[in-house]
């Protein structure tokens, strides 16, 4: 039961991680109508710059707020430069052009920094594990990252939901012609949100760091479940994405940590123990497949474009 | 006048002619990863190799040594695609390199129908040393599951009842771990397999190990995942409860990273920077001199691997020509290895020691210290199924 419990936790954290990303990628898709494979290379650098902020400041918190507004103002300049020339074109442009991004910043980060990767150590105040219930001892900074992560989920349900910025943003969602027509500065709007998913998926990066590595290419494999969580929770909902990523948190997790058991149970344990990682890893994209057949705009469509 | 110029350089050329006819360079192909998250590999590998060639003098057998580096990006296909150019438009005399098992594994089959001699430097696919070997395929490494099996018998020494295995889904994982089991006298209490390269995030495995109370883990995660695995086992509180061994996981290349992470971890290699051989001071000395940075054994194979083959284009004094030869040359294995003794089996697997080594921390910096030897010259366990063919 306390493994249940555990693996529950881990599958919460790992959903709300996704959801960072995820959360940024379905504006832009939403409102700017822009495919960005290059949103893993800014969730990249959000890792590179709080490793590099870290070690000059000496402190995480500072070189984890110092590496947010880094990556802000990166998105905002990247928004700048060169997404602007591909609004209003075919998502295949959209495809190429952020593609040679991935390159580009690759390439960027290992003139910069070297092939090696950094790391980022975890604070020492959260270099521990904590009895969150009797008997569960579980790691201090993966509780933070689920306390932290469900703070900016409110905070973006508050912006989204509550102000005039966020009312732009959902009526860009569901329609952007309409949205420049009435006067709104689409311009700007659309800088603001390219550099508001720039800065979640800078944080995602950051807040990753010390767990995995911080290494080049580190964004290409989880970009892909991000997309797959905004295809679920519709394009451009902010709210399906968070229950799309917890979904896909929970069922990557619990399916890592009790399908292989089972799969010995009835396969025996050769055969059970080298498909299980293979089985449990598309079950991810069936779920995705279903959700797809049963509402094909996803789990909560921002707009019936 | 100009008939006896004619004549006498005809016979300077026909007496120059096999010399001249056979070769002008050494041509050696590279096949290893330059790319993504673990270049920084195939750049301590590549390191050594041309650091071999400078001790070298840049000649093999008193002629000109050029390597062509060929990126295998960590994909099987590719490192099949890179092999065949080598060998069918570079023409190389040798292919040398390969990090990866699924990788050597797919590349090996073009490299050996060119008749050319492939001189694995790290990747240790066992079915290249047992049922799939070939006069054509020498190893300066290992097969994956040797430095296992030496783990696995330190752990019996030291009185370890009970393990849990974490690897990742691929060739060398299921090797590793295999060769483990097959001689760890202990309980297996369980073993996870993980989606490789992708899967960074080990917290579902790790909650597992921790619940089955096992005495120990045993994993195995090459390159940067080492770092992400250290790091994750250290957070979840694990580390100071259940002591971890593991092989591969730890070098020169990911110890600045894992630092405190590794402090105490214990792996089997059988090259260590400290061994105490003269090759190996002359090797570790310079190649922190000129890289700045202690040799990992991805490097200190690679070395190994243009020593041999240097030994072998001399012992044949250049003429590549007569392939028994030199694969009879390369079998003598005249040169002095890093590690000491070197000697090949009959499946062309090195017959070596392994030694157990423990991460320690000097000053500021952390290396690891061999702290035993395992053991001592075993040959390789694939040799039986060898033919030879």
């Amino acid at each position: 039961m306390t493994l249940f419990i555990e693996q529950c936790l881990n599958g919460l954290q790992f959903g709300l991680l996704l959801f960072l990303l995820a959360a940024g990628l379905t504006l832009v898709f939403g409102i700017m109508d822009l495919v960005n494979l290059a949103h893993g290379s800014l969730y990249m650098l959000g890792a590179y710059f709080a490793a590099t902020f870290a070690a000059w400041t000496g402190s995480f918190v500072l070189g984890a707020v110092l590496a947010i507004l880094a990556t802000l103002l990166v998105g905002m300049a990247l928004e700048v430069i060169a997404m602007r020339r591909l609004y209003g074109r075919d998502h295949l442009d959209h495809v190429l052009g952020t593609f040679g991004l991935i390159l580009f910043f690759d390439e960027l980060v290992r003139l910069i920094w070297g092939p090696g990767g950094l790391s980022l150590p975890v604070p020492p105040w959260l270099d521990r594990s904590i009895e969150i219930l009797p008997g569960i001892q579980y790691s201090a900074y993966r509780f933070a990252i689920i306390v932290v992560t469900l703070a900016v989920a409110a905070f973006l349900y508050v912006l989204v939901m509550r102000t005039r910025i966020g009312m732009l943003i959902r009526a860009g969602a569901s329609n952007r012609e309409m949205v420049g027509a009435l006067g709104v500065n689409i311009k700007l709007l659309y800088t603001l949100v390219f550099g508001l998913g720039a800065a979640l998926a800078g944080l995602a990066g950051m807040i990753q760091a010390p767990i995995l590595t911080v290494q080049i290419g580190m964004g290409e494999n989880i970009l892909i479940l991000a997309f797959v969580i905004t295809v679920i929770g519709g394009i451009g909902s902010i709210r399906g994405a968070f229950v799309a990523a917890l979904l896909v948190g929970f069922i990557d997790t619990l399916g890592r940590a009790f399908f292989p058991q089972i799969l010995v149970e009835l396969l025996g344990r050769q055969a059970g123990s080298t498909a299980a990682p293979a089985l449990s890893s598309m079950m991810i994209y069936i779920l995705m497949a279903v959700i797809l057949v049963v509402k094909p705009q996803g789990l909560f469509a921002a707009s019936s474009r | 006048m100009r008939k006896a110029i004619l004549v006498a350089s005809t016979a300077l050329l026909l007496a120059a002619g096999p010399a001249l006819a056979q070769q002008k360079s050494i041509k050696i192909g590279f096949v290893s990863t330059f790319s993504g998250p673990v270049a920084s590999i195939g750049d301590d590998m590549r390191n050594a190799f041309e650091l071999a060639l400078d001790h070298l003098g840049r000649k093999m057998g008193g002629l000109p040594v050029e390597v062509v580096y060929e990126d295998d990006t960590l994909k099987p296909e590719v490192g099949k695609q890179k092999a065949e150019k080598l060998v069918e438009s570079d023409k190389v005399d040798f292919v040398s390199g390969f990090i990866w098992s699924n990788v050597v594994y797919a590349s090996y089959k073009p490299i050996v129908d060119a008749k050319t001699f492939l001189v694995i430097a790290n990747a240790g696919e066992t079915r290249l040393a047992g049922e799939n070997c070939s006069p054509f395929i020498f190893s300066t490494a290992w097969t994956n599951d040797q430095n296992p099996i030496a783990v696995a018998d330190y752990m019996n020494q030291k009185g370890v009842k009970s393990v849990y295995l974490i690897g990742p889904n691929y060739a060398a994982g299921k090797e590793n771990l295999g060769g483990f089991k097959t001689a760890f006298k202990g309980k297996v209490l369980g073993e996870d397999y993980t989606t490789w390269p992708s899967q960074l995030d080990f917290s579902a495995e790790l909650a597992k190990a921790k619940a089955s109370k096992a005495e120990a883990v045993y994993m195995f995660y090459p390159g940067a995942a080492g770092v992400q695995f250290l790091n994750q086992y250290a957070q979840a509180g694990v580390k100071g409860s259940i002591p971890l061994y593991t092989t591969f996981s730890i070098d020169s290349l990911s110890l600045p990273r894992q630092k405190d992470a590794a402090l105490g971890v214990i792996s089997a290699l059988q090259w260590g920077a400290d061994l105490p051989n003269e090759a190996n001071k002359k090797f570790v000395g310079d190649f922190k001199k000129k890289f700045g940075t202690e040799p990992s054994f991805y490097a200190a194979q690679s070395y190994d691997a243009a020593m041999l083959i240097g030994s072998a284009v001399a012992g044949v004094k250049g003429n590549l020509s007569d392939k028994a030869a030199v694969q009879k040359a390369l079998e003598k294995a005249d040169f002095k290895s890093v590690r000491g003794d070197f000697k090949f089996g009959s499946n062309h697997y090195p017959t070596q020691s392994f030694y157990m080594q423990e991460v320690v921390k000097t000053g500021d910096s952390y290396t690891q210290k061999t702290i035993a030897t395992a053991e001592k010259n075993v040959p390789n366990p694939h040799a039986k199924q060898c033919s030879m063919k």
